[in-house]
């Protein structure tokens, strides 16, 4: 057994810092690299564009991504966990199997692949049974969104890439995996734990959180003393080097920007969390409140003593839906009184709105530099401010309603307060809502597939 | 005394659905029993009037420091539904961090010394 493994986190989410990946494995020694590429509406975009077309459907990044770092993966034995096969797995390992082949590396990988988290052609098999699928927030039965559904996947944990990772392979691709299972299933395979060590497997799971969001564990979005972080232009990312006893250090790269620091650490720990004593993946309940932090040397946080819990009797699905129409205006009003000018161009926005009888869900005005993020808190918007912008946001059901607020922003420049400019983008676009619907679907009825394909 | 908590904790925010949530961390020890006493779940809703509209749910975290807060209906829908400029919350942390507590003069002077 090795005495310990490096897991490098590359993708806090699809769309981070394309070089990151590079980095991770040019950078230093690691064992492992993990990739989390799915948000929560994520698999509902790449529903859409399979149905477009049956080779897409899975994060594209992934596979030009693979073709810069499989050759030294290869010689370094490096090992990949990435759930970037989206709906289309079998698709997205085909196109790193070609890649492989290309690079001259026929015969020397081996791609694991699992799937059976998309639940989508079984809905209706499923509510037939009394699986209501009900929203985890709102209660309400799945059955009131039936006919906008556009995905529908269970969260998979840490052992079907166990699984995967038993049959030699070296780069794992998922569908709808857990982030905290890229992380804690290379930790269970290396280091042999029990399905029932839910001391360990906490710890794992623990591990993936925090670097499950890229630098946001290594210096990014840090606010503790954010001014003497150094070099954020070249922040590493976080490596978690993880010890068969569970415990683990939090590092990064030697020569690398940002920092690792035990208020950092904190940071990323509460991000995101529910209550502290149950944090429920498929694979146990990590207990936050048994986590002890403290220095091992410079950018190395040791992380100990974490508990755990078996895990449920469910697992979560993610599923889409769509939900209506959005779209969003802005223009910007300078001094002097920017934000009375701000606030008339509203009035006389609004008053345009109603006399042409459209009706929204909702209507949301923000002033941009005045008050849009924290607020009443903010106190009273000054007059002296040097820009405000205006910022109006409708959602309803009917796309022509939402179509036609569209058109309203621009003429508000010739026909409404002065001062005012910022419409260089054109008309707002109309966005189509998919919106999330959490639900639990009991472990039973979700059977994960893993299979090997060698380049 | 008034002290603003951003002169004794830091935060970090996020979403879950049309909930926020807030971690608030003390800077030192001594710190965070002040923290558990003074910013109650109660004060936290009072001081998130016309932004939070549910429930506030506190649980604390005494090994790191911290507690975590809950804000339930405060992201205008969540998700992709809401219309905010901040619809993940992500700046519900600072929003926290202008609540000023109130202190005896000696006790917010050794805590401000802790820092």
């Amino acid at each position: 057994m090795k005495e310990k493994i490096r897991i490098a986190a590359a993708q806090g989410f699809w769309g981070d810092l394309p070089d990151a990946p590079v980095r991770q494995v040019e950078g230093g020694p690691i064992d492992y690299l993990m990739l989390d590429y799915l948000a929560e509406v994520t698999m509902s975009i790449m529903q859409k564009q399979k149905a477009r077309d049956p080779n897409a459907g899975y994060a594209r990044d992934f596979v030009p991504l693979m073709r810069r770092i499989l050759p030294a993966c290869v010689e370094r034995g490096i090992k990949v966990t990435a759930n970037a096969g989206g709906v289309n797995v079998r698709g997205c390992a085909d196109a790193v199997v070609d890649v492989a082949r290309d690079l001259g590396l026929g015969g020397k990988v081996r791609i694991g692949i699992v799937t059976g988290d998309d639940i989508l052609p079984r809905i209706d098999e499923l509510l037939s049974r009394g699986i209501e699928l009900r929203n985890m927030d709102t209660g309400e039965p799945l059955s009131t969104v039936r006919d906008r559904i556009q995905s529908a996947n269970a969260y998979l944990g840490a052992w079907p890439i166990v699984d995967a990772l038993k049959t030699g392979a070296q780069i794992v691709i998922t569908g709808r995996a857990t982030d905290t299972g890229l992380t804690l299933a290379p930790m269970i395979h290396e280091f042999g734990w029990a399905a029932d060590d839910w001391n360990r497997l906490a710890s794992g799971t623990i591990a993936g959180h925090i670097i499950e969001c890229g630098a946001q564990a290594s210096g990014g979005n840090c606010q503790f003393e954010w001014r003497s972080i150094p070099n954020l232009a070249d922040v590493g990312f976080p490596i978690a080097e993880a010890s068969p006893d569970g415990t683990f250090i939090i590092t990064k790269h030697q020569r690398t920007g940002g920092w690792v620091v035990i208020p950092g650490i904190k940071e990323q720990l509460v991000y995101e969390m529910g209550d502290p004593h149950e944090y429920i993946t498929p694979d146990c309940v990590a207990d936050f409140t048994t986590i002890q932090l403290e220095y091992e040397g410079r950018d190395r946080v040791r992380v100990f003593g974490i508990e755990g819990r078996p895990a449920t009797q469910f697992l979560k699905v993610s599923i889409s839906y769509s939900a209506g129409f959005k779209a969003v205006g802005t223009l910007v009003y300078s001094w002097p009184d920017a934000y009375d000018k701000a606030q008339a161009a509203d009035r006389i926005l609004r008053a345009r709105l109603d006399r042409l009888g459209l009706k929204f869900d909702q209507v949301l005005t923000e002033f941009v530099g005045a008050n849009a993020t924290h607020g009443p808190l903010a106190g009273s918007p000054r007059n002296d401010a040097p820009e405000v912008q205006l910022r109006v946001g409708v959602r309803g059901e009917n796309r022509s309603a939402i179509e036609r607020f569209t058109k309203e922003i621009a003429p508000l420049i010739l026909t409404g307060p002065p001062a005012v400019t910022g419409f260089a983008g054109g008309r707002p676009k109309v966005e189509e809502i998919v919106a999330y619907w959490p639900a639990l679907i009991p472990k039973e009825e979700i059977t994960p597939s893993v299979e090997v394909l060698d380049a | 005394m008034k002290v603003q908590l951003v002169k004794l904790a830091h935060a970090r925010s996020g979403d879950k659905g049309d909930t926020a949530n807030i971690g608030l961390i003390a800077f030192s020890d001594a710190i965070y029993p002040v923290l558990v006493r003074e910013v109650t779940a109660e004060r936290v809703k009072q001081h998130f009037k016309g932004i939070c509209y549910g429930e506030v749910d506190r649980f604390e975290l005494p090994n790191l420091g911290a507690l975590n807060f809950l804000l339930h209906e405060s992201l205008g829908g969540g998700g992709t539904l809401s219309l905010m400029t901040d619809a993940q919350g992500k700046t519900f942390s600072t929003a926290l961090l202008r609540m000023e507590i109130d202190l005896p003069e000696d006790e917010a002077a050794s805590l401000l010394a802790s820092v």
